[in-house]
């Protein structure tokens, strides 16, 4: 069970998680827009996709709304897919 | 499943043909280029209408017309976007799944912007006010009480006026970054890089005061 001081604990971790955001180099919005297609199916074959596009993971996890667009074309192409 | 690699080069091969068939047509002329565009309208028309159908409980005081009218406007805005860089396709996914993230982008900016429409951004004392209570509560060990008071001493002391209303809109006020750049007559862009050099400033700071933020990893 979680207690409330642990779920105090993991809102303080997460606040500092995200101002401080992801340590390591990343794409801009607009790289990350540019090769979303690529890594998309990459991703979805199972394929190397954070080693053909470097950055790409980090700039995700520091941005939301470039988060929301990836998961966005992920799902459609793997519904269209299905 | 492991798909047979015959199969597979099958595959491979009908989506080159595919992507290949969309760029000789809508790089001609006439009938058979219109007809293409036609097409691609209504791929990214159904692309924008995946988009909003998930993200239709946020506005919950739309109709069903309104959010037609939202996936019209960004099947437009996608397909005068997508044609005015279709030099710019490289070939490296489908054809497909490269126009639909037009549509997704558009579509998804439109219906952020619509569900903070007509409110006001929330103040930045707000935000602060999150890290305050974190950091004044009695159950805190110092050692995270500490760090909390240093983030935001170094929010105030490191960082500019721009990267601050950045950093706390973004991260604790979960101000949409497209919402806050349509109020403050940004770019997305413009203003990812401010949060993205702030935060680089914040963790230099942290970091100098002894504090240990983080692993370094690979991208």
């Amino acid at each position: 069970m979680t207690t409330p001081n642990g779920q105090d604990r993991g809102r303080d971790a997460d606040l500092v998680r995200r101002l401080l955001g992801p340590e390591a180099p990343e794409l801009s919005c607009e790289e990350c827009f540019d090769r979303l297609d690529e890594y998309v199916e990459l991703s979805l074959a199972g394929g190397s996709a954070d080693e053909r596009v470097p950055g790409m993971r980090v700039h995700l996890e520091g941005c939301p709304a470039c988060a929301e667009d990836y998961e966005s074309l992920r799902d459609l192409v793997e519904t269209e897919e299905n | 499943m492991t798909i047979p690699s015959e199969t597979a080069t099958e595959t491979s091969d009908a989506r080159t043909a595919e992507t290949n068939l969309w760029m000789r047509r809508l790089t001609g002329e006439g009938p058979e280029r219109e007809a293409a565009v036609g097409e691609l309208h209504a791929l990214l028309l159904r692309a924008a209408r995946f988009e909003i159908e998930r993200r239709r409980v946020s506005l919950p005081h739309l109709r069903g017309g309104d959010f037609d009218d939202l996936a019209h406007q960004s099947a437009h805005d996608a397909l005068v976007a997508l044609l005015g860089k279709l030099d710019q396709f490289r070939g490296e996914s489908r054809f497909t799944t490269w126009a639909y993230k037009f549509a997704l982008l558009e579509a998804g900016v439109k219906m952020r912007r619509r569900a903070w429409q007509g409110r006001e951004l929330p103040l930045e004392e707000q935000g602060w006010a999150l890290l305050a209570d974190t950091g004044s509560r009695p159950d805190r060990s110092a050692e995270e009480a500490e760090l909390v008071a240093a983030v935001r001493e170094e929010i105030d002391r490191s960082l500019s006026a721009r990267q601050r209303e950045v950093l706390i809109a973004v991260t604790l006020n979960d101000v949409p970054i497209d919402v806050l750049a349509e109020r403050l007559g940004a770019t997305r862009g413009a203003l990812y890089k401010s949060l993205h050099d702030g935060r680089r400033k914040l963790r230099a700071a942290l970091g100098e005061r002894g504090f240990q933020i983080g692993q370094k990893r690979e991208a």
